[in-house]
């Protein structure tokens, strides 16, 4: 292989992109080394087990993608707005809709609600950290390293362009020949492992770990949204790890799965695809409606409405996402009876759906509403998400959907649900516990122009699409007539709206560092769930003193009866798990192996799975278990936490 | 953490870790289910569409299965065995009930590649269609949990070796049985759904 074939060549923006790309690397290095940090990132990032820490270094990976994805989005928008200047080509605009797809959905949306996760639930069942640490830190590399290998496609063998569903034939090896295409089969599986773990992880945590006394129907219901998805994830990343491998090795060796050759069936991938995929966008939604449960809860001063109503829907959404795969593809004749089956579980999706709005509307009834940015997100959410479920059941009914499928309709659709569902609970996520995180609150003032030019710009770009979608406008189009033009152009606009309110929320994120008071109490917003009984920043161990937990909102309790998790008569040494390298050069090395398979170097790959096996080898014979923090240290560090 | 420990009960179940990994075990247990499931689902789906090569009636051999069938049986059988034996204390039975069921595991391995050796000279391989691909990858997946099954054990045995039976070596064991009941489980389906119907249809 020469090396112009190896590094992407002949696109001046690609060329942009690798000059910024060296840039910012060696940015990196050399501050790292110019003040010394090498140290401190390996002790206190790169080996760490502890689930606070790894839940932030999601999210600002998330972020990252979020602004990686958002660029594809602002080029899409541009080559839509001014189709004659010949921005992008129709290859090139190929990749851009396929990285954007993907970029967004595994690497941004799962891996920010699996960040909060992280942060959020220990926290919240009254736990010290999840079941499995030391898994835990090898899920977020295995997402890291996966998101690495994505992204790296654009420079390096180029990107694939078979769209982030990747139908076969187009995807197979006789129509996408070159590493494109294998960089997204190998950077899902890599990410996918992870996603897995972590959801066998969050599984255990939460049915063993919860503190003393809290049933399950008195868990946070954050907590619950994680214990439903955990579930879903469970059951569906399966079929993706099974479809992605044998996608691989249609391509890579020969088999016919896929292929027209061989009586091969092309459309099982897109069944496989779907029946992970449909649980995947709930896999996507469900947190954010736990999210938006405690953020409504709270700024509406009032316990959640209808708790247990709120959980039964969840696990009725659950189980029906699995059933209702085949609506992403009606037109691909399966006749009327397969249709008209999944048009009907398809509609059924929305009654529970239904009960949740009606519950949220319930809890701000009479509620003392606080309109903190967190609950503006909020708010914004529930009538922009019912907009995207209204179009969801017009696409399910299968008739109609001849209509709407592929068009722009179907593109605002889930662009509704997405963004008015997941992005928004992220952001809203993010502004509520950002003070637990880093000891200040986000700026509420800057927080709202971010708030508004997002929320405003999103229904600028996206409500347009509905009608285009109507006229005629196919999705996944590098140019169009001029009819859908006027659209178009608002669409864009707003889309820059959309860019300006990530960017102001960027920039919070500094001021606030800068010039934001830092938090003196643990509990920054009166809280009711257990996260707010800790002091902050959260010591290593969370709780000084685990609480016995007497009912649902059980902060709520304990400030009525004045006990804290800090209880000196009955401190303990408490175990710890010791930090640890290895997640993160197992990791590295399985990075290796799957960039030697995208390329095809046989040599690579196998190299790099023994080296994976020999870390797996080491690990079984580690029997490192731990440290004790001792009730000394405890004792300080809780005085000096909580300033007494 | 370390709270909740017992006093009395299999060795395994006595700390929150052990009965932790144990539970968090059986949930990726769940996942194996849904994996295999797949892929029987695409067996399933591409069964017949041998496109020019030979059919699986032509080829299958009852006698060669069979004995891969009874192997894996047996070994199963062993394994539970010394999961007794581990219950009863004895390092020694478990040790050596282990290394049986090691062997058979390792003779049923050298059945199926003798068996897909046999297969690719008379003109089959993963390429030849569909079918042929389903078959290899549903068997050769399920061959695979086998060797990685055998390569563990074999970690397993040195540790037990090393530090005889403690919360976390009796918790391993008993992890891996778990691990090795499945996969007999899942021969099981292969056997019937595969070998039997392939032999007759
Ligand atoms: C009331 C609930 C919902 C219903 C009835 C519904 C229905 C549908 C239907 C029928 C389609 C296929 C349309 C077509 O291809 O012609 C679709 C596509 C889609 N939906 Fe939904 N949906 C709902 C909620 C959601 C949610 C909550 C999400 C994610 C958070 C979501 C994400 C998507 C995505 C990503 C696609 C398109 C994927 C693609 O083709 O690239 N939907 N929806
Ligand atoms: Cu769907």
């Amino acid at each position: 292989m020469q090396l112009d074939e190896f590094f992407v060549t002949g696109e001046p923006l690609i060329y942009g992109a690798m000059v910024s790309i060296a840039l910012v690397t060696a940015a990196i290095i050399f501050i790292l080394t110019y003040f010394k940090k090498w140290g401190w990132l390996w002790r206190e990032w790169l080996t760490t087990v502890d689930h606070k820490k790894i839940g932030i270094m999601y999210i600002i990976s998330a972020l990252a993608m979020l602004f990686r994805g958002g660029m594809d989005a602002l080029m899409m928008r541009i080559q839509l707005a001014f189709p004659g200047m010949n921005f992008l080509n129709a290859q090139h605009y190929d990749e851009v809709f396929t990285t954007h797809g993907t970029v967004m959905i595994i690497f941004m949306a799962m891996p920010f609600l699996i960040g909060l996760m992280n942060i959020v639930v220990p926290l919240q069942i009254g736990a010290r950290d999840v079941a499995f640490p030391y898994l835990n830190a090898v899920s977020f590399w295995s997402f890291f390293f996966g998101a690495m290998l994505f992204n790296i496609s654009f420079v390096i063998g180029g990107s694939p362009d078979a769209g982030w569903t990747s139908y076969t034939p187009l995807a197979g090896a006789a129509m996408s020949p070159g590493p494109g295409q294998n960089f997204y089969l190998l950077g899902l599986q890599l990410s996918g492992i992870g996603t897995l773990a972590t959801g066998i992880n969050f599984m255990v945590t939460i049915l063993k770990m919860r503190a003393p006394g809290m049933k399950m129907f008195q868990m946070p219901i954050f907590s619950w949204s994680t214990l439903v998805t955990s579930f879903i994830i469970v059951f569906a990343f399966p079929i993706l790890t099974v479809a992605l491998a044998l996608m691989t090795i249609d391509r890579i060796f020969g088999s016919q799965f896929f292929t027209l050759t061989g009586e091969g069936m092309p459309m099982m991938w897109t069944n496989l695809f779907w029946m992970w995929g449909h649980p995947e966008v709930y896999i996507v939604v469900l947190p954010a409606f736990g999210i938006f449960s405690e953020i409504i809860s709270t700024f509406a001063r009032k316990q959640l409405f209808g708790y247990k109503a709120m959980v039964w829907s969840m696990i009725v959404i659950a189980g029906l996402s699995f059933l209702v795969w085949v609506h992403h593809f009606f037109t691909m004749g399966m006749g009327a009876f397969v249709n008209s089956v999944f048009s009907i579980s398809t509609m059924l999706i929305a009654v529970p759906t239904g009960v949740k709005i009606f519950n949220w509307l319930g809890t701000l009834y009479k509620g003392r509403i606080q309109l903190t940015t967190p609950m503006l997100w909020s708010l914004a959410f529930i009538p922009s998400f019912v907009i995207g479920g209204v179009t969801g059941v017009m696409l399910g009914m299968a008739a109609t959907d001849y209509q709407y499928h592929n068009s722009y309709f179907l593109v605002a659709h889930f662009h509704y649900v997405l963004i008015a569902g997941t992005v928004f609970a992220c952001f809203a996520g993010l502004v509520y516990w950002y003070p637990k995180m880093f000891g200040h609150k986000l700026n509420e003032r800057i927080g709202k122009w971010s708030l508004w030019f997002f929320v405003i710009g999103f229904h600028v770009c996206f409500f347009p699409q509905y009608f285009v979608g109507l006229d005629g406008m196919p999705r996944r189009v590098f140019t169009i007539i001029p009819e859908w033009m006027p659209l178009n152009v608002i669409s864009t606009v707003g889309a820059f709206g959309m860019g300006m309110g990530f960017a102001i929320f960027v920039y919070n994120i500094y001021y606030s560092l800068r010039y934001n008071e830092r938090e003196k109490s643990g509990d920054s917003w009166d809280g009711r769930t257990l996260e707010w009984a800790t002091p902050t920043p959260v010591p290593f161990y969370n709780f000084a003193t685990v609480p016995h937990v007497e009912g649902l909102d059980a902060y709520l309790i304990m400030k009525e009866k004045g006990q804290t998790t800090f209880d000196e008569a009955n401190l303990k040494p408490i175990h710890m798990p010791s930090n640890t390298g290895q997640p993160f050069i197992m990791m590295s090395i399985m990075f290796v192996a799957s960039f030697g398979l995208v390329f095809e170097w046989l040599w690579m790959a196998i190299a790099g799975l023994i080296g994976v096996i020999v870390m797996m080898a080491f690990r079984s014979f580690d029997y490192n278990d731990g440290f004790y923090v001792k009730v000394d240290e405890i004792k300080r560090t809780e005085r000096s936490a909580r300033g007494l | 953490m370390s709270a909740h420990e017992l006093k009395s009960g299999p060795l395994e179940y006595r700390s929150s870790q052990g009965r932790m990994n144990i539970l968090g075990f059986w949930i990726f247990l769940a996942a194996e289910i849904v994996l295999f499931s797949t892929l029987f689902a695409t067996y399933a789906v591409l069964f017949g569409r041998t496109a020019n090569a030979p059919t699986p009636g032509e080829l299958f051999e009852p006698s060669t299965v069979l004995v891969m069938t009874f192997l894996l049986l047996i070994s199963s059988f062993t394994c539970g065995i010394a999961v007794h034996e581990m219950r009863r204390g004895s390092v020694k039975g478990l040790i050596t009930w282990l290394i049986i069921t090691l062997v058979l595991g390792l003779g049923f391995l050298g059945f199926e590649i003798y068996e897909f050796i046999h297969y690719t000279h008379e003109g089959v391989t993963l390429q030849s269609s569909a079918y042929w691909s389903s078959f290899f990858i549903l068997t050769g997946t399920h061959g695979l949990h086998v060797t990685l099954g055998i390569g563990w054990a074999i970690l397993l045995l040195i540790q037990l070796a090393k530090r005889g039976l403690t919360p976390v070596t009796s918790r391993k064991v008993f992890i891996i049985s778990l691990y090795w009941h499945f996969l007999d489980v899942i021969w099981i389906f292969i056997f019937t759904s595969v070998y039997l119907i392939g032999m007759v249809v």
